[in-house]
C-alpha cells in the first residue's frame, strides 16, 4: 500500500484562500467593532493574492492532483480569475450598502470568501464528490448571507425559501449522481466518461440519473421550470447579497455544467440536449413574459436572470466547442452586466431607503446624467442592442445554435429577446422622459464612482472590441476539452 | 433460509416499521424515539455488511449525541400540534397520489434487471483479520483527503453561520465583571464625610 503525498501546487490558490479566511475570522475578532474595515481589506488582499497565485501557476495542459479529484486546466484558471475579479467588485459595491444596514461585520466577509472557495472547488472539480462538496460549500454560505439581516422579515423568508429549495435541489443532484454511480461504478469524471463510452453501463439507469442531475443543475441555474425561488430570493434578500448571488456563482455554475454534463456525460449529449432545449425555451418564455409585469426592479431582474440562463443554455445545447465558448462568453458578459445593474441599484439606495421600485429610476437623467448614461449602457446590453456587448453575447450564442441546425430554437430566442427588450427599455424611458420623484443627492464613495463608471464603459468597450474576450473563452474551452 | 437471512429480514422489518412510525407518530417525542430505534436497527444491518466502524459511529454519534440533543429541543419547544396538523388530511390524498405515481414510475425503471442479484453479485467475504476501520481510515486520509478537508470547511461554515445568525449583542443587560469587582478600592465604595455634630432638637 504505497501512497504518494498529493502534489499541492495546483491547489495553491484554494489553500491560500482557506488560510486567509481563517485570518479574516481571527483578525476581525481581535480588531473589534471600531476597526471592521480590516476584514474588508484582508478579504480584498486575499482575492488579490489568489489572483496572483493563479496567474503565476497557470500552465498550459491539464494537471490532476489529490488522486484525480482536482483538476487544473485553462478553463479552471480563467474562470477562477474572473471569479476573483467579480467577488472583489461585489465587495467594493456592497461596502457602503452593508455599512449603513448593520451588516458590515467580519462574518459577511468570511462567508463571502467561503463561498468563493466553494466556487473554486466547483470550477476545478473532476470527481462527483468534489463537485457536490464545492456546491454545498457555496450554497451554505449563500443561505447564511441571505439571512444575515435578521431583523428583516423579507430576508428571513427569502433565506428559508432559498434553503429549502436549495436543499431539495442538492438532493436531486445527489440522487442523480448515485444513479450514475450505480450504472458506471465510478465517481471520477474521466472514468465515468470511459465507462459510458465503452457501452458497459446500463442506458436506462444512466438516463434516470441524468434527468435528476439536469433537474438539480437547473435549480441552481434558476432555469425554468425550477426557477420559483429566484424572484422571491432576489426581492427579499439584501441587495448586496443579491448582487453576489447573481454574479460570481453563475461562473461557477457554468464550470459545473461543463464538468458534469460535457466532460462527464458527453457521450450522452443527445439525451441532455433534448432536456436542455425544454429548459431553455421555458426559461426564455417565462422569464421574459413575467418580467414585464413586475414593478419591483429586483424581482424584474430575477426574471431577467431566468431568461438569460435560458439563452446561455442555447450554447451548451449546440454541443460543440464553438457553442461552449459562446456560452462561456455569454456568462461572463452576463456577470459583468449584473454587477453594474445591481451596483447602480445600491448606488441609488441610501440609509433607510431601498431603491427597488422601477419608479426609483424616474428622472435619473435630471438627477445625475452620468449615472443615467451608465444605466442606459447596461440596459441596452441586457436587452442586446448593438453596439454594447450584450448584443455580441446573444449573437454568438445564436450563431452556435444555427450551426447546430436548430433554426426554430434561434427564432424563438430572437422573438423572446425582442419581448425582453421592452422592460429594459422601459427603464431607459423612465430615466430620460419622466420627472424625478426625489431630488436626494447621489453620493457614492470615490472608488465606487470609479468602478461603476469603469463597469459601464467596459460593457461598451467589450461591445466595440469583443474579439479579445471571445478569444479568451475559446482558448479556455479548447485547452480543456 | 440461513441465520443471516433471518436476522436481515427481522432487522429490515423493524427498520421499515419504525421509519413509518417516525412520520406517523402524533407525539414528536415518540417520533424522535422511533428514529432512535430506526438508527439502531440500521446499525445492525450495517454490521451484517461488515461495516462495523460505520455501525458503531451511527450508534455513538446519531443515537448518542444527535438524537438526545434533538429530544431536548423537541421537549423544550412548545409545538402546537393541532396547528401543524391542520389541513393534513385535506392534502393527504393528493400528496399520497403523487407519491404513489412517483414511486411506481421509479419502480418501473429501477426494479428491472439493472440492479438485480446477478448484476450485483454478493461480494466475497473478507478474512477474519480484515479491519473495516483501518481500511476507512486509510482511504479517508489518503485518497479522499481533499474531500475530507472540504467537509471540514463546510462544518466551519456551519459554525460561522450559526453564530452569525444567532449571536445578539443586547444593550442594557446587567452583568458582573469579576475583574472590576476584584479591582475595586475602598474609595469607590465609601465616602468619608466629616460634619460637625448637631445638637438634638
Amino acid at each position: 500500500m504505497n501512497f504518494l503525498p498529493p502534489d499541492l501546487a495546483p491547489a495553491y490558490p484554494e489553500i491560500f484562500l482557506l488560510v486567509m479566511v481563517c485570518v479574516v475570522l481571527l483578525a476581525d475578532l481581535a480588531a473589534g467593532e471600531k476597526r471592521r474595515y480590516i476584514a474588508y481589506l484582508l478579504a480584498q488582499v486575499a482575492l488579490l493574492g489568489c489572483a496572483l497565485i493563479t496567474f503565476v501557476t497557470s500552465a498550459p495542459g491539464v494537471t490532476y492532483t489529490f488522486s484525480g479529484m482536482f483538476v487544473d486546466d485553462a478553463m479552471a484558471d480563467i474562470l477562477k480569475l474572473l471569479t476573483y475579479v467579480t467577488v472583489s467588485m461585489v465587495l467594493v459595491y456592497s461596502r457602503g450598502y452593508i455599512a449603513v444596514r448593520g451588516m458590515f461585520s467580519g462574518e459577511y466577509f468570511s462567508l463571502t470568501l467561503f463561498a468563493t472557495l466553494g466556487m473554486m472547488v466547483m470550477i476545478s472539480a473532476s470527481h462527483f464528490l468534489t463537485l457536490y462538496l464545492g456546491l454545498e460549500l457555496l450554497s451554505l454560505s449563500l443561505y447564511a448571507m441571505v439571512a444575515l439581516r435578521r431583523d428583516s422579515v423579507d430576508a428571513t423568508e427569502a433565506a428559508i425559501k432559498y434553503f429549502i429549495l436549495g436543499a431539495l435541489a442538492s438532493g436531486f443532484l445527489l440522487y442523480g449522481m448515485s444513479m450514475v454511480y450505480g450504472a458506471t461504478g465510478a465517481l471520477h469524471i474521466a472514468q465515468v466518461t470511459a465507462v459510458i463510452q465503452s457501452g458497459a453501463a446500463d442506458y436506462t439507469v444512466l438516463v434516470v440519473g441524468l434527468v435528476f442531475i439536469v433537474a438539480g443543475i437547473s435549480f441552481k441555474l434558476s432555469a425554468a421550470p425550477f426557477h420559483m425561488w429566484a424572484p422571491d430570493v432576489y426581492q427579499g434578500a439584501p441587495t448586496a447579497v443579491v448582487l453576489f448571488i447573481g454574479s460570481a456563482p453563475k461562473l461557477a455554475a457554468f464550470g459545473f455544467v461543463m464538468r458534469l454534463l460535457v466532460e462527464g456525460m458527453g457521450a450522452m449529449a443527445a439525451d441532455w440536449q433534448g432536456m436542455l432545449i425544454i429548459l431553455a425555451v421555458m426559461s426564455m418564455i417565462i422569464g421574459n413574459l413575467a418580467a414585464i409585469a413586475q414593478t419591483n426592479i429586483k424581482r424584474m431582474l430575477a426574471y431577467s436572470t431566468i431568461s438569460h440562463m435560458g439563452f446561455m443554455l442555447l450554447g451548451i445545447i449546440s454541443g460543440d466547442e464553438n457553442g461552449y465558448s459562446s456560452s462561456m462568453f455569454y456568462m461572463v458578459v452576463y456577470v459583468l452586466m449584473t454587477l453594474g445593474t445591481f451596483g447602480m441599484i445600491m448606488l441609488l439606495s441610501r440609509e433607510g431607503f431601498e431603491a427597488e421600485k422601477l419608479s426609483d429610476f424616474k428622472g435619473l437623467n435630471r438627477r445625475n446624467p452620468w449615472y443615467a448614461f451608465i444605466t442606459l449602457l447596461l440596459m441596452f446590453s441586457l436587452a442586446g442592442v448593438p453596439p454594447v456587448v450584450g448584443f455580441y453575447a446573444k449573437l454568438s450564442v445564436l450563431q452556435a445554435v444555427l450551426n447546430a441546425g436548430y433554426i426554430w430554437l434561434a427564432v424563438v430566442a430572437v422573438l423572446f429577446s425582442l419581448v425582453g427588450a421592452f422592460y429594459y427599455l422601459r427603464i431607459v424611458k423612465l430615466m430620460y422622459f419622466d420627472e424625478p420623484e426625489t431630488d436626494a443627492p447621489i453620493l457614492p464613495a470615490g472608488d465606487v464612482k470609479l468602478l461603476i463608471s469603469a463597469n459601464g464603459l467596459a460593457v461598451l468597450a467589450f461591445g466595440l472590441f469583443p474579439q479579445a474576450l471571445m478569444a479568451l473563452c475559446a482558448y479556455a474551452i479548447q485547452q480543456s476539452i | 433460509m440461513g441465520f443471516q437471512d433471518i436476522i436481515f429480514y427481522f432487522f429490515a422489518t423493524v427498520l421499515v416499521a419504525s421509519a413509518l412510525g417516525v412520520i406517523t407518530a402524533r407525539n414528536p417525542v415518540h417520533a424522535a424515539l422511533l428514529l432512535v430505534l430506526a438508527f439502531f436497527t440500521c446499525a445492525g444491518l450495517w454490521l451484517l455488511l461488515e461495516a462495523e466502524f460505520l455501525a458503531i459511529t451511527l450508534v455513538l454519534v446519531y443515537v448518542g449525541a444527535v438524537m438526545v440533543l434533538f429530544l431536548f429541543v423537541v421537549m423544550m419547544l412548545d409545538i402546537n400540534l393541532e396547528h401543524l396538523r391542520k389541513g393534513f388530511w385535506r392534502w393527504f390524498p393528493f400528496g399520497a397520489l403523487l407519491a404513489l405515481v412517483m414511486a411506481a414510475e421509479m419502480a418501473i425503471v429501477v426494479m428491472g434487471k439493472q440492479f438485480s442479484l446477478d448484476q450485483m453479485p454478493t461480494p466475497p467475504a473478507r478474512a477474519a483479520d480484515y479491519s473495516n476501520t483501518k481500511e476507512l481510515g486509510r482511504l479517508i486520509y489518503t485518497e479522499y483527503v481533499y474531500a475530507f478537508e472540504l467537509a471540514a470547511v463546510i462544518l466551519l461554515v456551519a459554525i460561522v453561520a450559526a453564530i452569525a445568525l444567532t449571536l445578539r449583542h443586547r444593550t442594557g443587560t446587567k452583568f458582573l465583571d469579576p475583574a472590576q469587582q476584584v479591582a475595586v478600592k475602598r474609595a469607590d465604595r465609601v465616602r468619608m464625610v466629616s460634619m460637625p455634630s448637631e445638637k438634638k432638637e
